[in-house]
């Protein structure tokens, strides 16, 4: 009863801290903000002195079945928000693409492309990718050490906390509230409240770890643990802001200048080595060995390459601002640690591949392991393109081109998003206490659908950015450039179209993946062929006896 | 201190004793699975994610 009043009590500050902020809001964008925190302090006040069980009445409505050995509830809603935030974030992406084929769609001043461009970004990697990393974290904690969450109230402020974090940044955006900093736009207060949602998020995933009943701590909590401490840092380090005012929207950055773009950048690609890269091998070295049923093919190679890229990650993100006002010392400092990176990104693809060493049919007959194969080759392919692409020569021509673009998204959408469909798909019969998926051949179709849309997204950026590249820097016998800047626009508009129609490809994916979902948590199963059928004769399972060979 | 000595000093601590104290770090951490009788250790983490089957 004390904690309930202590909670509440908690609740009611943070609750009456929000009006007033509402009264005194130095700018619209702040006023609805903090109506947004208002309202979401008093559902949990709501909640905290219920006398319903409206955790019973959910797990009713999500037909989730009566918690087990672990504590699953919490996984249970942060699958069902990835799947929900993939495709709002895969929406809003084919949304900005179809902008830039057609400006007509750009609709002031809300829904402008400046606008939805972070409001996507933010949906795939924050609300996409960080709901399936935090779920799939508790799912993996808790069962490699054989313990269950250790601080359950805390987890699902984690997961609801979260959510609050993604529905102000994107508001903020639509708004016009940004810091204009590339995947850290949320302002001041957001920051703030995202930083005591990660510790509490720390505080549960190390307090089970410490509670653990294995004595050894699997590879993958290793990536997970990585991934918690070095966002925590980065966040904080990067978001050193002064607030114009405490009741305002607006502030500014610690760090000015070169300074300023220097931890940005360190922030930014740290955000891909450790929110992307790391966060999402620990995916990858859980469940690509479960779906084989095969332990990881190399142990020593996961710890090797685990210290590897920690070690090289935080000093490659000079190489975004080659060419810029930073010390020549420091962009080539980054452009080394870039190109040393292709080693231990390519231990981690090796590690997954060969996982599959001796059951390598079950590419055949397994869409789900079909998908996880399929993201470790991207992987592979994007963490070779990367550090080419940070060397200065070939940066001169791919920098602020689409060349880029187009890399993000064969790591974003072929790695990330592949590995993530294969949890996804790996852990709903298993959450929902199902036989199987509702339908495995539709996992195929949205395998097909999203493989050839990044096919489609990353060649048409290719040749977009390699377009602009050469047109930007083409000089005439004069001197002068040759090239108007709206000439390489208007030269790759057919390759945006392209573009738009991958990115099309891979929402249509999505669909398929929300039905399959949807339809095994209502409990059904789809009447369909078995996908793998080859039939087997016994008569012909035998060597051919070659004339000459027989004396 | 001036910011610059600070500076000075920080930079040059960074190219060398701060150098070789994360190199022997480095080198010690990724030798460790490598140190003799550890095979069986890998062996048995690398399973115990099959040892029960029961998914909770």
């Amino acid at each position: 009863m004390v904690t309930v009043l202590a909670r509440a009590g908690l609740w009611l500050v943070v609750l009456f801290l929000a009006v007033i902020g509402v009264a005194l809001a130095a700018d619209g964008g702040f006023a609805i903000h903090m109506t947004i925190v208002a309202l979401a302090a008093l559902l949990a006040v709501w909640f905290t002195v219920r006398s319903a069980d409206y955790t019973a009445i959910a797990r009713g409505i999500l037909k989730m079945p009566d918690q087990g050995k672990y504590d699953d509830d919490p996984i249970r809603w942060g699958i069902i928000a990835t799947v929900f935030w993939g495709v709002v974030g895969f929406g809003a992406g084919v949304f900005i693409a179809a902008q830039l084929a057609w400006p007509a769609l750009n609709l002031e001043p809300y829904l402008n492309f400046s606008r939805l461009r972070p409001l996507h970004t933010s949906a795939v990697i924050f609300a996409f990718g960080g709901n399936a990393l935090i779920a799939t974290s508790f799912y993996v904690v808790q069962r490699t050490c054989r313990a269950r969450l250790a601080l359950p109230g805390l987890a699902r402020f984690v997961f609801w906390g979260y959510q609050l974090f993604i529905v102000l940044a994107a508001t903020g955006y639509v708004l016009g509230i940004s810091q204009g900093k590339e995947y850290a736009e949320p302002e001041w207060y957001v920051d703030w409240w995202l930083t005591i949602v990660w510790v509490c998020y720390l505080a549960v995933f190390v307090m089970t770890i410490v509670k653990r009943s294995e004595p050894h701590i699997y590879v993958a909590n290793w990536f997970y643990l990585s991934f918690i401490i070095t966002v925590a840092m980065l966040h904080v380090v990067n978001n050193l802001d002064v607030p114009v005012s405490f009741v305002g929207s607006k502030s500014y950055p610690l760090f000015g200048g070169v300074q300023g773009a220097l931890v940005q950048w360190w922030y930014g690609h740290n955000a891909v080595g450790f929110f992307l890269t790391a966060g999402f091998l620990a995916m990858m070295y859980y469940f690509v060995p479960k779906q084989a049923e095969r332990p990881v093919y190399s142990y020593r190679l996961s710890i090797i390459h685990f210290w590897s890229l920690i070690f090289l990650y935080i000093w490659a993100g000079p190489h975004h601002l080659h060419y810029t006002a930073l010390p020549d010392w420091a962009q080539t400092l980054g452009m080394v640690f870039s190109i040393m990176l292709w080693m231990p990104s390519w231990g981690g693809m090796i590690n997954g591949l060969m996982t599959l060493n001796g059951a390598w049919d079950k590419i055949r007959t397994d869409p789900i392991i079909r998908m996880m194969v399929m993201a470790l080759a991207f992987y592979g392919m994007s963490t070779f393109e990367g550090p080419m692409m940070s060397v200065k020569t070939v940066n001169s021509l791919s920098h602020y081109t689409n060349w880029t673009i187009g890399h993000v998204h064969s790591g974003a959408l072929g790695w990330n998003g592949m590995i993530t469909f294969g949890a996804v798909y790996y852990l709903v019969p298993r959450l929902w206490g199902r036989e199987r998926l509702y339908s495995v051949r539709m996992v195929n179709w949205h395998f097909w659908c999203a493989t050839i849309g990044i096919v489609f997204y990353a060649a048409s950026m290719w040749v977009a950015g390699i377009t602009q590249g050469l047109m930007w820097r083409e000089y005439g016998a004069d001197g002068y450039l040759v090239n108007t800047f709206a000439d390489a626009v208007a030269a790759i508009h057919p390759m945006y179209i392209a573009r738009t129609f991958g990115g099309l490809l891979y929402l249509l994916g999505g669909a398929f993946m929300v039905v399959n979902v949807w339809q095994t948590i209502a409990g059904k199963l789809r009447a369909e062929a078995p996908l793998h059928n080859a039939a087997y004769d016994p008569e012909a399972d035998k060597p051919i006896v070659a004339a000459a060979a027989v004396h | 201190m001036s910011s610059h000595s600070t500076y000075d000093m920080l930079r040059h601590l960074a190219d060398s004793w701060g150098l070789l104290a994360m190199l022997v770090v480095f080198l010690v951490l990724v030798a460790w699975p490598f140190r003799p009788g550890n095979r069986h250790r890998n062996d048995e983490a690398a399973t115990m994610i099959f040892k029960d089957e029961n998914d909770g």
